[in-house]
C-alpha cells in the first residue's frame, strides 16, 4: 500500500515538472511581455498543485501543510501577476506587432478626453 | 461581530494545518492568539464578511472549486499546446468585459479565476469593467468576450457572494 502510494506520488511529481518545463519552454517563445506573463502564472499554479498533490502522497503527514501552502500561493500568484501586468501596462512596455485590440488603451483616451472637455 | 468571527476561525483554522496536531495546549495558545488579533485588528475588515453563508451558497463554493481545477487543467493543456505547435498560433489583444458581481471579494475572486483560466489575463479593473489580455481573441465587442470568458464562473461567484 505505502509503495503504491510512492508511485502515484512519484507520477505526480514527474507531472508537475513537465509542467513547469512546458512553461519554461513557453517564457522562451512567446513574442512578449503580456504573453510570457501568462504562460508563467497558469502553469506555475498548476504545477505547484501537481508536486504538493505528489509529495502528500509520499509523506502523508504533511498534507495539512500542503494544503495551507497551495491555497496562499492559489491566492497570491495571480495576485502578483496581475500587479507586475498592469505596472508593465501603465509604464508602456510594448506589445507584440500580432496584438489585434487594445480596448484598455481605448478606454484610457476616452477618459483623457474627458477630462480635457471639463477643464476647458 | 460576524467580521471578528469569520477572522477567529480563518486563523485558527490556519494554526490546526499548520501544527497538525490537536494537542490542548497548542489549542489553546492558538486561540488565545487568534482572538486577540481577529478583535484587535478586525473591527472593520469587510474582505472575508462578504461571503454568504447560506448551505446553497456552500454548495456552490464547493462546485466552483471542482470548475475552478478542471478549467487551470484545460488551461494549462491548450497553452502547452501553443507554446509546443511549431508556427506558435496566438492571436494576442486586450478585451472589455463587464461583471454583474457587487462584492469587493465577489470580483476578486473572479478576476483572480479569469487569470487562471485558458489564455486569459486581468490587466485591470474599472468599476464592473475588467480589461483581460487575451492570447487567442475570439471576439472583440463586450458582450461577445463577456460571455466567452466571465459566464463560467460568475453563476457560482453570483450565487456565493450575493
Amino acid at each position: 500500500m505505502g509503495d503504491l502510494l510512492e508511485i502515484i506520488g512519484g507520477v505526480f511529481l514527474v507531472l508537475g515538472s513537465i509542467t513547469m518545463l512546458l512553461a519554461a519552454i513557453g517564457m522562451y517563445r512567446m513574442p512578449d511581455f503580456y504573453n510570457r506573463i501568462q504562460v508563467a502564472t497558469k502553469a506555475s499554479t498548476l504545477g505547484l498543485l501537481q508536486v504538493a498533490l505528489g509529495v502528500g502522497l509520499i509523506m502523508p503527514g504533511w498534507a495539512p501543510k500542503l494544503v495551507v501552502l497551495f491555497v496562499f500561493i492559489l491566492f497570491t500568484n495571480p495576485i502578483s501577476s496581475h500587479l507586475v501586468a498592469r505596472a508593465a501596462y501603465f509604464t508602456k512596455v510594448p506589445m507584440s506587432k500580432d496584438t489585434k485590440i487594445d480596448k484598455l488603451k481605448e478606454s484610457i483616451s476616452k477618459a483623457h478626453l474627458k477630462t480635457v472637455k471639463t477643464k476647458a | 461581530m460576524k467580521n471578528n468571527a469569520l477572522m477567529f476561525l480563518t486563523l485558527m483554522s490556519v494554526w490546526v494545518l499548520l501544527n497538525a496536531s490537536l494537542d490542548p495546549t497548542l489549542l489553546a495558545i492558538g486561540a488565545g492568539v487568534s482572538l486577540l488579533i481577529s478583535f484587535a485588528f478586525c473591527s472593520k475588515c469587510d474582505v472575508i464578511s462578504g461571503i454568504n453563508l447560506s448551505p446553497k451558497a456552500i454548495a456552490y463554493s464547493f462546485m466552483f472549486v471542482f470548475v475552478f481545477i478542471g478549467e487551470l487543467i484545460k488551461a494549462n493543456i491548450s497553452i502547452s499546446k501553443r507554446v509546443l505547435a511549431p508556427s506558435l498560433p496566438i492571436n494576442p489583444g486586450i478585451v472589455q468585459v463587464k461583471t454583474k458581481l457587487k462584492s469587493k471579494v465577489g470580483r476578486m475572486v473572479l478576476a483572480n479565476a479569469i487569470t487562471l483560466t485558458p489564455g486569459t489575463f486581468t490587466l485591470d479593473i474599472k468599476g464592473e469593467d475588467l480589461f483581460i489580455h487575451w492570447v487567442d481573441v475570439k471576439s472583440t465587442d463586450v458582450d461577445g468576450a463577456t460571455k466567452e470568458i466571465v459566464s463560467t464562473f460568475e453563476k457560482y461567484l453570483e450565487v456565493m457572494y450575493g
